[in-house]
């Protein structure tokens, strides 16, 4: 019985400890931060065969545990909305950027199954030590054509720095997704958006992940 | 000549002014003026697509070796090379212009009519450079948001640009005819089966295909032609300011590069259009959202 409870113990300790260390290391540079990201779940991903299979399991286990402690859901909600975020309750906020969030998975989720052979390269940063919000910028070397470049906006946050922005061949995924957050709310307001939303995730949930032909 | 001239700048004035008048009745997004049209391209398209392209091009995929798939597409990348660097030099990229044209004499020659990239191995990285873009590094704004039957997105910049980039596409000069039009349609297919991938991921990421490919094809046109850094650094206030407080002047849709346009059509009696988006881009916006 003490054993147990010992080993509850230990767990919560252990718990709580990673918590932390996924939001602990403040001081770690905003670069650096991103690109051990971006290394740790390339490596994952190249070397889980599961993963390269589309083990959808597996796949979201990986986005959650590696890029969802620092990505700040909340704040890319809010400026996907724009000014119809002020005009929510706070229960209609936390439905729409869990809903956003979930979504965002199944495409990181759907992106990372389709890693090969690429190759990232980080561009020098153009920052200030002082700034409080900077941009990242990578590129993605593929093997036919010209690089994708992919861009990071991370701001400091109270937990360390958070990214609030990706930018993918030139365009911003925040900034991409306003105009349909727009439309969507001007046809059925915040809770037509939230319901399109999670109508949306319940089909990506009940369906496979691609599986890429090589 | 001058009579001739102004004639010619009449024109262009009134097809600006019909531009700006349909604009000006436009629906949500004033960079897409009309989408009516523009949505009824886009279903055709994907009918096409659907029906003919996508399996053409997965059977492509599934079907011939990769090393065919690379040369293929690498020999079709080699003569869009030397139209990138014509557009290099033409927008002032001296050094990257010049690369373009190494790597087409490289690739042409040692890298056998172009079936061989031994350029990017080399070092020298590809670039994709057309005609609408150099227009806009020249100054000439985007225009609204315009699809085209079979070609995909595009703006009515690039479309005017676009019989240039067809007079400067060398394998359309190919004879015999018959086998110019296999090898453009061999070209299209190695295209869309390169896209296979993303093309799967966007329909799971976007809520409205349309909407997403539209938002998103206009900023990467605008990051090609304004490549990154130019406005880095600024772009991040610009979202900010448009979350905390709905000011009528910024438009969530209306980026600040589509100046002209976006401008006429937030319908605000805007003298400096500049003006407010500097005063939004202070840190007190950035504050509210980051707590």
């Amino acid at each position: 019985m003490k054993l147990i409870k010992q080993l509850i113990a230990l767990a919560t300790v252990a718990l709580a400890v990673n918590a932390h260390a996924a939001a602990a290391p403040s001081n770690e540079a905003p670069d650096v931060l991103v690109k051990r990201i971006s290394q740790e779940v390339i490596e994952t991903a190249k070397a889980d065969k599961a993963i390269q299979a589309g083990d959808q399991k597996k796949v979201l286990d990986l986005v959650e545990s590696k890029i969802l402690p620092y990505v700040d859901s909340q704040r890319m909600t809010a400026l996907a909305a724009g000014r119809f975020w002020r005009d929510a309750t706070p229960e209609q906020q936390k439905a729409l950027s869990d809903q956003f969030r979930t979504l965002l998975i199944f495409t990181y989720s759907g992106a990372l199954s389709q890693i090969k052979n690429e190759t990232v390269e980080f561009k020098p940063m153009r920052s200030d030590p002082s700034d409080n919000e900077v941009e990242v910028r990578s590129q993605v070397n593929v093997a036919r054509g010209e690089p994708i470049p992919l861009n990071y906006r991370v701001a400091k946050t109270p937990s360390g720095w958070k990214i609030y922005d990706i930018n993918v061949l030139g365009a911003w995924l925040v900034e991409t997704y306003k105009g349909t957050f727009a439309s969507e709310i001007s046809k059925g307001g915040i809770d037509g958006l939230i319901k399109t939303l999670t109508e949306k995730n319940k089909s990506l949930a009940n369906k496979p992940l691609k599986t890429v032909a090589k | 000549m001058t009579h001739r001239t102004s004639k010619h700048l009449r024109n262009a004035a009134l097809a600006l002014g019909a531009t700006v008048l349909l604009a000006g009745c436009a629906g949500p997004n004033p960079r897409d003026p009309y989408e009516g049209f523009n949505r009824a391209m886009f279903s055709f398209n994907d009918t096409v697509d659907t029906y003919a392209l996508k399996p053409a091009a997965t059977a492509y995929r599934n079907v011939l070796p990769n090393f065919v798939q690379t040369g293929v597409n690498n020999f079709f990348g080699n003569l869009a090379d030397a139209w990138t660097g014509v557009n290099n030099l033409l927008q002032g990229h001296g050094e990257a212009g010049m690369s373009d044209v190494t790597r087409f004499a490289l690739n042409s020659t040692l890298g056998i009519v172009g079936l061989f990239d031994i350029a990017s191995e080399a070092g020298l990285q590809k670039h994709k450079e057309d005609f609408g873009q150099t227009l806009g590094t020249w100054g000439v704004p985007s225009g609204p948001y315009l699809m085209l039957p079979l070609l995909g997105p595009s703006t009515v910049r690039d479309t005017v640009a676009l019989p240039l980039d067809i007079k400067g596409d060398i394998w359309g000069y190919k004879e015999p005819v018959y086998i110019r039009n296999t090898g453009t349609a061999l070209r299209a297919v190695d295209q869309r089966a390169n896209l296979l991938n993303a093309t799967s991921l966007l329909e799971d990421a976007a809520l409205d295909r349309y909407e997403f490919i539209r938002d998103g094809f206009l900023q990467r046109r605008e990051s090609q032609i304004h490549p990154d850094g130019d406005d880095a650094p600024r772009k991040p206030s610009k979202d900010d300011s448009a979350e905390p407080e709905a000011k009528p002047e910024a438009k969530p849709e209306a980026k600040p590069e589509a100046k002209p346009v976006a401008a006429a059509q937030s319908s605000t009696p805007v003298s400096s259009e500049s003006a407010p988006k500097e005063l939004n881009s202070g840190a007190p916006a950035a504050a509210t959202v980051s707590q």
